[in-house]
């Protein structure tokens, strides 16, 4: 197929599914209404008997808890498939690691000041995921990016000792497994899997809402260990190894 | 009430969708492929909006503020993880693309190879 041809089907296509879809927006309730009962079913639920301030972690680990179960084993997997797509092929040859261009002191000394501070916050966010805006998949986001600082500082080195890979692969089946296991506690407890059966506290001090805290921590450490993989095998692939055939490609 | 959300919300799908056929560069596809995803982002937002609503977070307010809905919230976490678990393999498939090709073209990527 051409690209004329193609870039007309693709118009044709456009315009016909771009109406359809205007028209089936026009007509599906507005945004910025008044009702929304299942809404305010959830934060009822979430405030009153869960004693959950932050409701959207009750919603997703409480009230929809096995739906965060699969996306945590999503995530997991796609952490295991890039990581098996990016190992070193035969056809590749190590070369020994060497640091990226030396970056502006500016960004060096911004990088080291912000490491802590934003690591700390990483910490914050994931523990008080059931009182605060935040949780486990954005604090885990936040200490893996954290991490990364000494990156952008410009001590690749410096980040290989402090996230030495096959220990954070532990640590992501330990996120993982965690979720069952503070599953299973509900099950142990004569509830349902995942049923939140720990005692719920009192409303918005740090150690209250049951398992949703114990979730979060769980997802953090997974969402963390996970970006740090992802982040890791690509660095690696950028600056750790050298395929014969990409520094044959003619530098595209 | 308003539909211009949904309006914004359909427009960055379509602009992915033409931004992924047309691109001549497996990165730039990928990158409109998150331009799609991110009208999902809008979409669910935009349903659960309700005006003069603030975030469904009880800490400091009392119950029964207004707020806006948590369940499309929710699920905008959801696709949100998603989308970034999604981006990353189909980087690590564009970088394995061009190790073994040399090209980033998707037009220059006609045999299949071993």
């Amino acid at each position: 197929m051409t690209r004329q041809v193609r870039t007309g089907l693709l118009v044709v296509g456009l315009l016909g599914f771009g109406a359809l879809l205007v028209a089936a927006l026009l007509a599906a309730p507005p945004s910025g209404r008044e009702s929304h009962p299942y809404g305010d079913a959830a934060s009822q639920i979430s405030v009153q008997r869960q004693n959950t301030p932050n409701v959207i972690s009750s919603i997703n680990f409480d009230q929809r808890g096995f739906d965060t179960l699969g996306e945590e084993f999503l995530l997991f997997a796609s952490v295991l498939g890039a990581i098996v797509l990016l190992r070193p092929t035969p056809g590749d040859k190590q070369v020994e690691v060497s640091d990226a261009p030396e970056p502006l002191d500016a960004v060096r000394a911004l990088g080291v000041l912000l490491l802590p501070v934003v690591v700390l916050v990483g910490f914050y966010v994931v523990a008080t995921g059931h009182l605060s805006i935040g949780g486990g998949f954005q604090g885990g986001v936040i200490l893996a990016t954290g991490i990364h600082l000494l990156f952008l500082a410009g001590d690749y080195k410096a980040l290989r000792r402090v996230r030495p890979l096959p220990l954070v692969d532990v640590d992501d089946v330990v996120g993982a497994f965690g979720y069952i296991v503070v599953g299973l506690v509900g099950v142990a407890m004569g509830g349902a899997f995942l049923q939140n059966t720990l005692p719920l506290g009192t409303f918005n001090t740090l150690f209250s809402a049951g398992t949703v805290d114990l979730l979060s921590v769980a997802i953090g450490i997974e969402v963390g260990s996970g970006m740090i993989l992802l982040l890791g095998e690509f660095l690696e692939q950028a600056l750790g190894s050298q395929s014969s055939a990409s520094s044959s490609g003619a530098g595209t | 009430m308003t539909i211009l959300p949904y309006l914004v919300a359909a427009f960055l799908l379509l602009a992915g969708l033409a931004g992924a056929v047309i691109s001549r560069d497996l990165i730039r596809t990928i990158v409109a492929l998150s331009v799609a995803q991110s009208g999902t982002y809008v979409l669910l937002l935009g349903i659960g909006w309700r005006r003069g609503g603030s975030a469904p977070v009880f800490a400091d307010v009392d119950p029964g503020t207004r707020t806006v809905d948590p369940i499309v919230q929710a699920l905008c976490l959801t696709d949100v993880v998603v989308g970034a678990t999604v981006l990353s393999l189909l980087l690590a498939l564009a970088v394995k693309v061009h190790q073994s090709s040399g090209s980033r073209d998707p037009d220059a990527l006609t045999e299949l190879g071993g």
